[in-house]
């Protein structure tokens, strides 16, 4: 019933004359929950940018739905989520102006959702307030609101690569997201997510450690 | 065309709100301007014989000082990333954030520079072609810049680097656009010369926001 979504054969990458990884090969089903883990420097963050095709400094072969992702970019891009450890929003704009932004740059997102996604991250109320002045802490929950602006018709075979989702976020933040992590991999969605802290969920979750991998 | 406009007014928005930055290169464009007589000579034959070079000079110079900011503040927070990884082209995208430099520079620069021609006793007669060649240069100017300051935007001193990849493509549309007024102000024909920069806006429109495009992705990529 699972479907292979990402398919990564001897992937090799270094750093400042440092190999990362090499010979490395893994596969990614719908309804998966990978969590990389690995000291601070083991590539993490990197393997991670290469999967979105953000990072091209590296050998080996990435696939998604049995195509390269650089060939079918758009496709690809059509069905993924990156949040990465940058902040992503603009301090400049409201809660609403960034979410509606990241709507029509990501049509997948549905413009629709952004005043209950904006509740589901406990920022219900601050639609019209500009994000310069919210907190560290609430500025990822801005960009974090994206996870649940995606309708749940789009959670098949549709991939979350996550880096880092839980800095900054309170303990019943983790909890909440780690639900809503847990409810798109029950639809059929795929997610990769770096965290250095223990997932409460276990269901569908597989572990890969970065650090058996590089020398 | 969703994403043209989606980016375009995003950054018009955000540009609106700090409006301190929108007034830098206009600024220094009106200090050259009123500097330049002063330290040199404030005769009338001698200003209006130097004018149309001056002003140019002046505009291109303006309209390279704010290139350094135009991805910066996209690729520190990560929108820049994110707007890689849109699924619909970066073409627009990349057209439209050099419209948004050109709307925030070079247009203000081509609507204020009849004010400065009349400071330097530029003939009355060569004003609307002094605005009209700004007008269909500067926009060039936008577009070759942003691709430097594309590629520039990961390194940490960006600045000088953008300004000794850009000046030498400058160079041509300076030339051709201080030429048109030149020659407005002696009552010669101006076609050609506007012509040319016209031909050069249309390829730079076609070509450039590749180039822009390909630019980002590499600086993202380091």
């Amino acid at each position: 019933m699972a479907a292979l979504l990402l398919n990564i054969t001897d992937l090799y990458c270094e750093r400042d004359d440092r190999v990362l990884f090499e010979d490395l090969s893994f596969t990614l089903n719908s309804g998966q929950i990978l969590q990389l883990v690995g000291k601070n420097g083991s590539g993490k963050t990197s393997l991670l940018r290469i999967l979105c095709g953000l990072y091209h400094a590296y050998e080996g072969s990435v696939k998604f739905l049995g195509h390269e992702i650089d060939e079918d970019r758009d496709s690809f891009h059509r069905s993924l989520t990156y949040i990465g450890h940058h902040v992503s929003v603009k301090a400049g704009l409201t809660t609403q102006e960034n979410l509606r932004w990241y709507a029509k740059i990501h049509p997948q997102l549905d413009v629709q959702r952004i005043e209950s996604a904006l509740a589901s991250v406990g920022l219900a109320g601050y639609e019209d307030v500009v994000c310069q002045n919210l907190s560290a802490g609430q500025k990822r929950r801005v960009n974090l609101a994206r996870l649940f602006m995606l309708p749940s018709t789009a959670f098949a075979n549709s991939l979350w690569i996550l880096d880092e989702p839980f800095t900054a976020i309170d303990v019943q933040g983790v909890a909440e997201l780690e639900n809503k992590i847990l409810e798109y991999s029950r639809a059929g969605g795929a997610v990769i997510l770096t965290t250095h802290q223990a997932l409460q969920i276990s269901e569908n979750v597989s572990q890969l450690n970065l650090d058996n991998w590089g020398t | 065309m969703k994403v043209f406009w989606a980016e375009l007014s995003r950054d018009l928005l955000l540009a609106y709100r700090r409006k301190g930055d929108l007034l830098n290169p206009l600024l220094f464009f009106v200090m050259v301007l009123a500097l330049f007589p002063l330290g040199v000579s404030p005769a009338p034959d001698f200003l209006s014989q130097l004018a149309p070079g001056v002003l140019w000079v002046a505009a291109l110079l303006a309209a390279l000082l704010s290139l350094d900011n135009l991805f910066k503040s996209d690729f520190e927070d990560g929108t820049l990333e994110q707007l890689l990884l849109s699924s619909e082209s970066t073409y627009p995208i990349a057209l439209a954030k050099a419209l948004v430099h050109w709307l925030t520079t070079g247009l203000p620069l081509a609507l204020l520079a009849p004010l400065l021609a009349v400071m330097l006793f530029l003939p009355s007669h060569a004003i609307p072609t002094l605005v009209v060649s700004l007008l269909i240069g500067t926009p060039t100017l936008s577009l070759i810049g942003a691709i430097a300051s594309a590629l520039t935007v990961g390194l940490k001193k960006g600045g000088v680097l953008i300004s000794l990849l850009v000046i030498p493509l400058y160079i041509p549309v300076l030339i051709f656009g201080a030429s048109a007024v030149q020659n407005a102000t002696q009552h010669l024909p101006v076609q050609a010369y506007l012509a040319i920069l016209g031909s050069m806006l249309a390829l730079s429109i076609v070509l450039a926001p590749f180039a822009i495009a390909a630019s980002l992705r590499v600086s993202v990529s380091s």
